[in-house]
């Protein structure tokens, strides 16, 4: 812990979760607090992602349904169980990480292209399970009672709230991942990525480590899903498991730097701005699509260590102080 | 009196292959054990077998006076049993330091990433690469690896060491530095139980030699017997270069 004090990036990403939490505040601005949620929301499911994909190497297509999921579970409990919404969203997140950890054990027996089917295979039949599941309101969904917001001071206010809550989430996200990569923990992780039989042979208990960074990557997003879902009020099967997402996760992660804490912030930062850029032009919005899958295709053919990678080729001392 | 690894009846098939057939043997600790035989003979998959990496048909393998039959190879380093590869398989992404690293962290001590950074540093220095600590594994020349192969297993701090082919293709400077080595590790306390053809080296190496032939042990006796043993040199027939040079030894 003592440690961590010292590196640069732990205060980088206070510095940044506090700049976050000020901008819209100053004058009051909704809108800019409406666009900030949502990088602070991609940079929490690609760091995450990171620690499945850059980490230990192994893709989940399928990262979102621990952001659905933790939006059902905790928008059900806030709403029709009537619990508070922090204990909601925690307990969504204890609990979808419990089920990550029993799919985990399931289907991280398979290895590389296997793997990654599976993760799109859990994807849909999670869907698939929630579209008819009674409880859940089926196809149609869940609302947020109005009563809900009461606890946290009425609509207006738990906006807010809802807010600064997800920047937490975001720069827990972002030390989480700085803290397992510089524990042995992480450095197991690393052998599986590099190689999973050698790093067997040398005493990394495989299946316990990869079961476990499965089921801890799906925490914070299923927290922060529980949030997002409350504050937007409603959820359904199709905007909760959204496949899309999904994906663009990866570019993200590829266009930052797979494997490095500021590499997932950066693109997921990045991406996520040009997103809404192109999706609120009216001439571009068509193909944001197009332009994710050109974005990911040149970052893999130029730089496949993404922006990171490229900083760190170019002036190699960053690496300091951005490790 | 028991040996550290008591071996007994282990085999192994590969759909209509047996690669390895009812071996049994006694490894005594501070002792060097060679294994040699033809190629495809089933030395590798033996070594595979004994750290977990297959697990045996039937049979059972004894270690530190433990039951260590089908237990997983990550379980088997933690007893202090490590191994190197005859196909060298650094972590190619890491430095040769983070490599060690890992040795040390998973292996019989469980150390702690603090104490694993001394003890990497230690065993590099032992095997001469403290000079390439800093570089990317992958930089490394095949010697360079094989001494990274024999690092990582090193940090392990284990009791017994096992070596597939750590001299071959290597020069002869870089063979007589090797050998150097493995006495070293010998002298410090690490039994060991290792696979050559470089001839000369095993058999001035190791106190007794085990001999595999399809998969069957036909000799296991000391380096002096072995070579007059008519079932080895049969063996070993089509090649008789090396028979030569087995008889040249003894
Ligand atoms: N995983 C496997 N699947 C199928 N066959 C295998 C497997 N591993 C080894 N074999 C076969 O078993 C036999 C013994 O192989 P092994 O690698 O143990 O020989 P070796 O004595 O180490 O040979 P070399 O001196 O060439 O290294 C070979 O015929 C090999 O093809
Ligand atoms: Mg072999």
């Amino acid at each position: 812990m003592m440690t961590m004090l010292r590196r640069p990036l732990f205060w980088l990403i206070l510095l940044l979760a506090g700049i976050f939490a000020w901008l819209p505040v100053r004058g009051n601005n909704v809108a800019l607090r409406e666009d900030l949620i949502l990088v602070a929301v991609a940079i929490i499911l690609t760091s995450n992602l990171n620690l499945m994909i850059g980490y230990t190497g192994y893709v989940n297509f399928g990262h979102i349904v621990f952001y659905g999921l933790g939006g059902y579970l905790g928008l059900y409990l806030a709403t029709v169980r009537g619990w508070h919404l922090v204990i909601s969203a925690l307990v969504a997140g204890v609990l979808v990480s419990l089920v990550a950890l029993l799919f985990g054990l399931g289907i991280l027996r398979l290895r590389g292209a296997y793997f990654a089917l599976a993760t799109i295979g859990v994807l849909v039949a999670v869907q698939a399970f929630v579209a008819n599941f009674e409880p859940w309101g089926r196809s149609t969904g869940m609302y947020v009672s109005f009563d809900s917001y009461a606890p946290l001071g009425g609509p207006r206010h738990a906006l807010w709230t809802t807010y600064f809550l997800v920047i937490g989430v975001m720069a827990l996200s972002l030390l989480l991942s700085l803290a397992i990569k510089s524990s042995k923990f992480g450095l197991g992780l690393f052998a599986i990525r590099e190689d999973e039989d050698a790093a067997i042979v040398l005493g990394v208990n495989a299946t316990v480590y990869k079961a476990i960074i499965y089921s801890v990557s799906a925490f914070l997003p299923a927290v922060a899903g529980a949030l997002m879902f409350f504050k937007n009020g409603m959820i359904d099967p199709s905007i909760a498991f959204e496949y899309m997402l999904s994906l663009e996760g990866i570019v993200m992660l590829m266009l930052g730097g797979s494997g490095t804490v500021a590499g997932a912030a950066l693109g997921a930062g990045l991406y996520e701005r040009l997103r809404s850029y192109l999706l609120t032009s009216p001439r571009l919005s068509e193909f944001h699509l197009v332009i994710a899958g050109g974005l990911l295709l040149l970052v893999i053919r130029l730089a496949p260590g993404g922006l990171i990678g490229w900083l760190y080729r170019l002036i190699p001392h960053s690496r300091e102080v951005v490790e | 009196m028991t040996g550290l690894l008591e071996v007994r009846g282990i085999s192994k098939r590969f759909g209509g292959l047996q690669a390895v057939s009812d071996v049994s043997f006694t490894l005594n600790e501070g002792e060097i054990l060679g294994l040699i035989g033809p190629n495809g003979a089933g030395k590798t998959s033996l070594f595979n077998l004994v750290n977990g990496v297959y697990k045996s048909d039937k049979g059972s393998i004894m270690f530190a006076g433990k039951d260590i039959t089908g237990l997983s190879p990550d379980r088997v380093v933690r007893l202090g049993l490590a191994r190197t590869h005859q196909i060298v398989r650094p972590l190619q992404g890491m430095t040769v330091l983070e490599n060690v690293i890992v040795g040390a962290c998973f292996g019989r001590e469980n150390q702690s990433m603090h104490d694993a950074h001394a003890t990497a540093l230690e065993v590099l220095e032992k095997v001469g690469l403290a000079k390439r600590a800093y570089s990317p594994a992958r930089a490394l020349t095949l010697a360079s690896k094989k001494r990274l192969e024999v690092a990582r297993a090193l940090a392990a701090k284990p009791k017994l060491l096992l070596l597939d082919e750590v001299l071959a293709g290597l020069n002869p400077t870089e063979i007589a530095q090797m050998i150097d080595i493995i006495h070293s590790i010998r002298d410090s306390g690490i039994s060991v139980f290792m696979i050559e053809h470089v001839m000369q080296a095993i058999m001035n190496l190791s106190d007794r030699i085990l001999v595999l032939n399809l998969g069957r042990k036909i000799a296991e006796a000391p380096p002096a017997e072995v070579v007059h043993n008519t079932d080895v040199v049969e063996a070993y027939l089509g090649f008789p270069d090396i028979v030569d040079k087995l008889r040249g030894m003894a």
